[in-house]
């Protein structure tokens, strides 16, 4: 199918985007990479009067070390993650799951603010800012937002974002003494997740510290595993975290797998990871 | 209401200039517009991977791409890297394993190997699937693909071998 007709406008500075956002409301949507939305407009799962083009604002764009946090911004693709020697060196997690995202055609246009903004639960950022107890950085005409990840995901395809707000970038504390892993189960490479997992850990003596992991298809957002994540704190890697992911977890059920189903193969996937961690 | 806006793009190495709605998607501006209709269009959400084309060297879907997000840029469609000889590796090698049924595919699979065979050297055949994952031919013809790829990753290989070997 085909969108429907809407006005484009792509804006030369931030000041520029905030402006027309707060101008026109919830009838503009932020184009970045295009690579949700225009397949949402062309099933006219969603519509838009005026879409607002950020691609032109270069200061979004690319990854940047600090002395102990990451940024990554807003219109970096998921292909620049994937290939970033800063992100593979500090905040390997990304560089897991990049490859689990769609194909490589539309990892070179989708971007990481994009996924964050759509909050698709069975999206792979979402659930590595869970893990990575990241921060959403926001600017809109009332000014800058710095959001909690753990905070910023509220529901289905729903955020902390307010009418007229710009994700800007993300910012990853250091964590070099943990190990990560990211799993994910789907029915062929580059489809939707059925359920998969972020995990981080330290490893001291054989047992886990500070033990992570946030979930992807577990709910109707990304979610962090707590009660998993308790139980497998300072212990070697368990190998069955199925009652506490019954309490972390609300999995819904598709076409092809049902919530029991899925509640069973994240209890696969956080013991897979947990083992993995240690090893 | 008319939202038309003025694009000029440079396409297959000419520079194009039109007029366009926003909603135009880069593959019904490069078929009806620009007359290029070498690729194909197939599921219109990003899934069949039939209409991929490189803008600015980089492999996307056109359905999933505004023509107006291609302002100034460059676009590398199928008839252009089939005329510069680019893809003519690909092409004969595909020819030679039968790597084509109806054909509707093979416009977005040429695409798609090239940017691997250009970026990857060394893919191994598991790689060439992973890379081709996102290209879906519907006679199901994927091994005779991922040999006529695979083919000339070793034909590429072998002749890098031979240059680095000659004193």
């Amino acid at each position: 199918m085909k969108a429907p007709a809407f006005a484009y406008a792509k804006p030369r500075s931030l000041a520029e985007v905030c402006a027309l956002l707060d101008e026109r409301g919830e009838t503009a949507r932020v184009l970045a990479g295009g690579q949700s939305l225009v397949p949402m407009l062309n099933l006219r799962v969603a519509a838009a009067d005026l879409l607002v083009d950020i691609s032109g604002i270069e200061s979004l764009r690319g990854v940047s070390v600090t002395a102990d946090r990451l940024c990554v911004g807003a219109l970096t693709s998921h292909r620049e993650v994937e290939q970033s020697a800063e992100v593979a060196r500090h905040a390997p997690l990304l560089a897991q799951a990049a490859p689990h995202i769609a194909h490589v055609a539309i990892r070179n246009s989708g971007t990481f603010g994009g996924s964050i903004a759509l909050a698709d639960p069975a999206a792979e950022w979402p659930a590595c800012c869970l893990a990575l107890d990241a921060t959403i950085l926001t600017i809109s005409k009332a000014g800058k937002r710095s959001i909690p990840a753990r905070a910023f995901f509220k529901g289905l395809f729903s955020t902390d974002l307010r009418p007229g707000e710009l994700i800007t970038g993300v910012e990853i504390p250091l964590t070099p003494g943990h190990r990560s892993v990211f799993l994910e189960l789907s029915r062929r490479r580059g489809d939707y997740a059925i359920v998969g997992v972020a995990a981080m850990a330290k490893v001291q003596g054989g047992t886990l510290q500070d033990v992570r992991l946030a979930f992807l298809g577990g709910g109707d957002r990304p979610l962090l595993a707590v009660h998993a994540m308790k139980a497998a704190e300072g212990k070697p890697p368990l190998a069955d975290l199925g009652p506490a992911l019954a309490a972390d977890l609300s999995p819904m059920a598709d076409l092809d797998t049902s919530a029991r189903t899925k509640l069973h193969l994240a209890n696969v996937l956080a013991r897979r990871a947990l083992a993995a961690l240690a090893g | 209401m008319d939202h038309s806006l003025p694009l000029t793009l440079t396409v297959n190495g000419t520079r194009v200039t039109s007029r366009v709605e926003p909603r135009t998607h880069l593959i019904d501006f490069l078929r009806d517009t620009a007359g290029l209709t070498g690729s194909h269009i197939g599921c219109e959400h990003g899934v069949c991977g039939a209409c991929t084309v490189r803008v600015d060297g980089l492999i996307v879907r056109g359905c999933l791409t505004l023509a107006v997000q291609c302002e100034g840029k460059t676009v590398d469609t199928i008839e252009g890297l089939s005329d510069s000889g680019e893809l003519a590796e690909l092409q004969q090698a595909f020819h030679e394993r039968n790597a084509l049924q109806c054909g509707y595919c093979t416009p977005g699979m040429l695409v798609a190997a090239l940017d691997l065979v250009k970026s990857e050297p060394d893919a191994s055949r598991e790689r060439i699937r992973e890379h081709l994952s996102g290209n879906y031919c519907r006679c199901t013809g994927y091994q005779a693909i991922v040999d006529a790829i695979e083919t000339v990753l070793a034909m590429r290989r072998t002749t890098a071998k031979a240059a680095g070997a000659r004193p």
